[in-house]
């Protein structure tokens, strides 16, 4: 991954990465045949509830968010996914709808927390899980990609103050020490 | 502050997570009905004590919609259930009952 922005004065490292491709799926998931579809299309099962799994998340009962590998492409997947599956299905290219950063270091749990409504305790939150809330105004959704680093996406149009915010949130010496 | 759990995606969020959409169960009066029912069910609203029946969405988790029953003196939340259903269910009317033995539904 690359990124077109990086802040590392904080106690935390703010990485606003450049465009991920990812698609967003909207389907039945409840339904027997359309998981098992999916499941041989995306190559993986499809996520528990709250869960994300090879890169494939769940956003809502009806909706997958699908971080699309390097070396394949959106458009690929997306004509995947909408000729594959036998049921009312929809698949559409989010990339430049969306932003992601990266947030490293030991405390970026303690970031996140400041600004949202979740219990971010290691025991509560940990590898595998992945969440949709607010983080201050802005809608996101955050998951661990390792031990001490965490993902975050949310609206494009929030790009700029959402890098600001989580620069600002990271600032040295204003963490709690909660964790 | 209200602590929710939406039934659609489990997540157990607090009221800024969600967003309210006022009193639930309300039956529809449209054509054929009189002025004097559709401004009921315009502009016509229960304001009652204690227990409430709610619409609300998950709008910065899952964005589904679902029904809460909830406590306006003590916000108390009872239950929160689905949204396709055009009454409290009954587990949920047993739920308000062990909670308010007093109450009586309306």
């Amino acid at each position: 991954m690359s990124f077109s922005e990086i802040d590392g004065s904080g106690a935390v490292l703010v990485a606003a990465q450049r465009r991920v491709e990812m698609v967003v799926l909207k389907a039945d998931l409840s339904n027997k045949t359309t998981r098992a579809t999916l499941k041989k299309l995306l190559g993986g099962p499809v996520p528990a509830p709250r869960k994300i799994v090879n890169n494939v998340a769940w956003m809502a009962p009806d909706e997958l968010l699908i971080m699309v590998p390097d070396g394949s492409s959106a458009d690929g997947l997306v004509a995947l996914l909408n000729a594959g599956v036998k049921a009312p299905v929809l698949a559409v290219d989010v990339s430049d709808a969306r932003a992601v950063f990266s947030l490293k270091g030991n405390h970026a749990r303690e970031v996140l927390a400041k600004g949202a409504p979740v219990d971010l305790s290691p025991g509560a939150f940990g590898p595998g899980d992945f969440r949709r809330t607010r983080l201050g105004q802005v809608a996101v959704a955050f998951w661990l990609e390792a031990e001490d680093e965490f993902q975050l996406v949310c609206f494009a149009s929030m790009r700029e103050f959402m890098f600001d915010w989580l620069v600002n949130a990271a600032q040295k010496d204003s963490l709690p020490g909660y964790f | 502050m209200l602590l929710l759990k939406c039934p659609c995606c489990g997540v157990e969020g607090e009221e800024t997570e969600f967003h309210c959409g006022g009193e639930a169960h309300i039956r529809r009066h449209a054509t054929g009905s009189t002025d004097g029912e559709f401004a009921s069910y315009m502009f016509e609203r229960k304001n009652p004590k204690a227990v409430v029946f709610e619409r609300w969405r998950h709008v910065f988790g899952c964005g589904k919609w679902f029904h809460a029953a909830r406590c306006t003196v003590t916000l108390e939340v009872f239950a929160t259930y689905g949204a396709q259903v055009l009454a409290p269910p009954k587990p949920v009317i047993a739920k308000i009952k062990a909670r308010r033995p007093d109450w009586r539904q309306k």
